[in-house]
């Protein structure tokens, strides 16, 4: 599944940096951003795969809602990535197929 | 582990507007208050915030109504030092029960918690669990963006307008750098608002109904100048940043794109329509070089709590459920108090009026009578005001002919809309619960919320609206969030077997 950049506009003016990781790739955040923000702003909209269409999913509700976001934070399966804080050190795993060639079928 | 157990005469449920105001009044009546909230930090989603660990003082840019937040906020963080309330932050309920009747009617209400965010990936200290028992109970869950769905809304770039609104406000920056924001409603102008302020580029809002709906409405929305006011403003920065606002408008379906088929959203096909929802042929339009799509059809009030306790609803003018109340926001259910979106969709404003009375009305406190004359004549003023907004921003009655067979209506367990319609004509499968079982939809981690109104509005039929009893099968759910075997495994009453796909870790 692609992760191509798509960048958010502005970045906050708030000091200071939080190194996470994302399926074990470096990734910088600001301090109070949530994983979902973290990610987005990376260029990473998509981190989960559906089970049946294995369709690429990443936010939609922003507020806990959908579980839409799901992922894992530091070995913690289904955690919801907009409400999930960034901290320092935080490894986030996404449940997308690394490999585009492993994708089957289901894509509009 | 049976979490240890915090009581207090009064438990509100909901740090938004609505709950912040009861909680206030409820401790300054003299009752001691338990406030459990989902959020780590105080707002709701009307005053939600950057994190206040990293921006202690926010200013309350792209707020409204930030006074009326310090004020409460202030009046909040009093009653706590003075020990009147005990604040729960970023713990859901997940279930809520009235204890047996041992002794009279006060026998009271119990709260089973979760956290909101799994411990091991939490950056709060968080407190774990609690259970609260209090005399009474205020429940102020606030509600979510209500949506339709649409060919390309499963794409990643589709949010929620609410959902955008959030990201702006709790993370300081924006989801994508081009927005095209589309449904029906006022609350469209401050999310593209914000979007344009916050430096990004809103090609389009389309609005399903036009403005000549407004004008047998407008005495209501006379009745609220400062609502005039906001309109003004909002006029100003689109004005400003040339953001085109097209009513009698949709998007008829989003378009994706990417290396191996649709993967990202990006960009919408659009359409006038008729009064009714029905496309005009030949008004097609593409938008091109979109990277995030917000819609919001108004919003659906988070009911599962109130109806878990079984108390009277009914159909509001926008067509959500909404629980009954009297004028003091009792429900039909002695002792169990209802305030904010839960009683109807109406903004902050009301939700705070409706907060403040249920507060009072709970401690067993009586304003000072003209004190409550005058805030009852504001609070009907609002209400007025919120069913006008309601009546001139309609659910199009034929959005169901925008959809096609394949299109994903249940986005957790991806059932089609064709799936859907074949359950109801060949199955007779006309309400939210019959198709549930017979398609899954619904079946899901959201357990409905997302496609709960959509479902039920297609099991109705073309056209037609949900009635009360399929959206109250739709948004009834045994658990109120998702929790661990564990916390389930401490339950000593006899609960009968919950739907085992919400437990936490059943998958991936
Ligand atoms: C995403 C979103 C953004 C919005 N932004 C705006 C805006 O910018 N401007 C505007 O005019 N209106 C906005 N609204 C409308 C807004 O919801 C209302 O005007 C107002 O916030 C309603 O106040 P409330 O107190 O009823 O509920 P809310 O503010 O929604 O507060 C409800 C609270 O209850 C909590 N809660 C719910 N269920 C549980 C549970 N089971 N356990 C524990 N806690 C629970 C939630 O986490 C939340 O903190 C928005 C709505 C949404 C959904
Ligand atoms: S985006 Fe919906 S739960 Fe996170």
């Amino acid at each position: 599944m692609s992760t191509r950049a798509r960048g958010a506009a502005k970045t906050a003016a708030i000091g200071g940096v939080v190194r996470v990781s994302f399926d074990g790739r470096p990734l910088e955040a600001s301090p109070g951003q949530s994983v979902g923000a973290a990610l987005t702003s990376q260029g990473i909209t998509a981190w989960r795969a559906t089970r049946k269409g294995e369709r690429p999913r990443g936010l939609f509700c922003g507020i806990g809602v959908c579980f839409d976001c799901l992922l894992t934070v530091d070995g913690s399966a289904n955690q919801r990535a907009c409400l999930v804080e960034v901290r320092e050190g935080m490894e986030i795993e996404g449940s997308c197929r690394e490999d585009p060639s492993e994708e089957t079928g289901g894509r509009a | 582990m049976t979490p240890p157990i915090v009581s207090a005469d009064i438990a509100v449920v909901g740090a938004g507007p609505a709950g912040l105001a009861a909680a206030v009044a409820a401790a300054e009546s003299g009752a001691t208050v338990v406030l459990v909230d989902a959020g780590a930090q105080p707002g709701g989603q009307f005053w939600r915030h950057r994190p206040e660990t990293v921006v202690p003082v926010p200013d309350g840019q792209g707020h409204h109504g930030w006074k009326s937040y310090l004020d409460l906020r202030a009046r909040f963080d009093a009653a706590r030092h003075q020990g009147l309330i005990t604040y729960l932050p970023g713990l859901q309920v997940w279930m809520a029960q009235q204890n047996q009747p041992a002794q009279g009617d006060d026998a009271g209400f119990t709260l089973r918690t979760t956290p909101t965010v799994a411990e091991a990936a939490s950056d709060r200290s968080a407190a774990g669990a609690r259970t609260v028992v209090a005399r009474r109970l205020v429940l102020c869950t606030g509600g979510y963006d209500r949506q339709l769905p649409v060919p390309g809304w499963d794409l990643p770039g589709v949010m929620a307008a609410g959902g955008i609104q959030a990201f702006i406000k709790a993370n300081g920056i924006l989801p994508g750098k081009r927005f095209v924001i589309a449904g029906t409603g006022p609350f469209l102008l401050p999310v593209a608002a914000n979007i344009a302020e916050a430096g990004g580029k809103v090609l389009a809002v389309l609005e399903s109904s036009s403005p000549t709906t407004w004008l047998p409405h407008l005495r209501a929305a006379a009745g609220v100048p400062e609502k005039a006011l906001e309109g003004a403003e909002y006029a100003a920065v689109f004005a400003r940043h040339r953001i085109p606002y097209r009513t009698r408008s949709i998007v008829t379906e989003v378009l994706g794109s990417g290396s191996l088929g649709a993967d990202h959203a990006s960009g919408v096909r659009t359409a006038k329509v008729d009064a009714d929802g029905s496309v005009r042929p030949g008004t097609e339009r593409v938008y091109e070089d979109v990277d995030v799509v917000g819609f919001g059809w108004g919003f659906t009030p988070q009911m599962e709590l109130p109806l878990s306790f079984g108390v009277e609803t009914r159909l509001d003018t926008d067509g959500s459920l909404v629980g009954v109340v009297d004028e003091r926001q009792q429900s039909s259910v002695p002792g169990l108090y209802l305030a904010g979106e839960v009683t109807g969709v109406g903004g902050a404003t009301l939700a705070v009026l409706e907060g403040l009375a249920a507060g009072t009305a709970a401690a067993g406190g009586s304003a000072l009578p003209q004190k409550t004359a005058a805030s009852e004549k504001t609070t009907a003023r609002h209400r007025r005001f919120a069913e006008a907004m309601h009546r001139a921003h309609p659910v199009p009655p034929a959005w169901q002919d925008w959809l096609t067979p394949e299109t994903t209506v249940c986005r957790c367990e991806e059932v089609t809309a064709g799936e859907i319609t074949e359950a109801r004509e060949s199955l007779g499968a006309r309400d939210a619960r019959s198709l549930k079982s017979f398609t899954r939809a619904g079946m899901g981690w959201c357990q409905g919320r997302v496609c709960g109104f959509a479902s039920a509005c297609l099991g109705a039929g073309p056209g037609a609206s949900p009635t009360a009893e399929s959206l109250s099968s739709a948004a009834k759910r045994p658990l109120a969030a998702p929790v661990g075997i564990g916390e389930l495994a401490a339950l000593d009453a006899d609960y009968e077997d919950p739907t085992n796909s919400l437990l936490k870790g059943d998958r991936a």
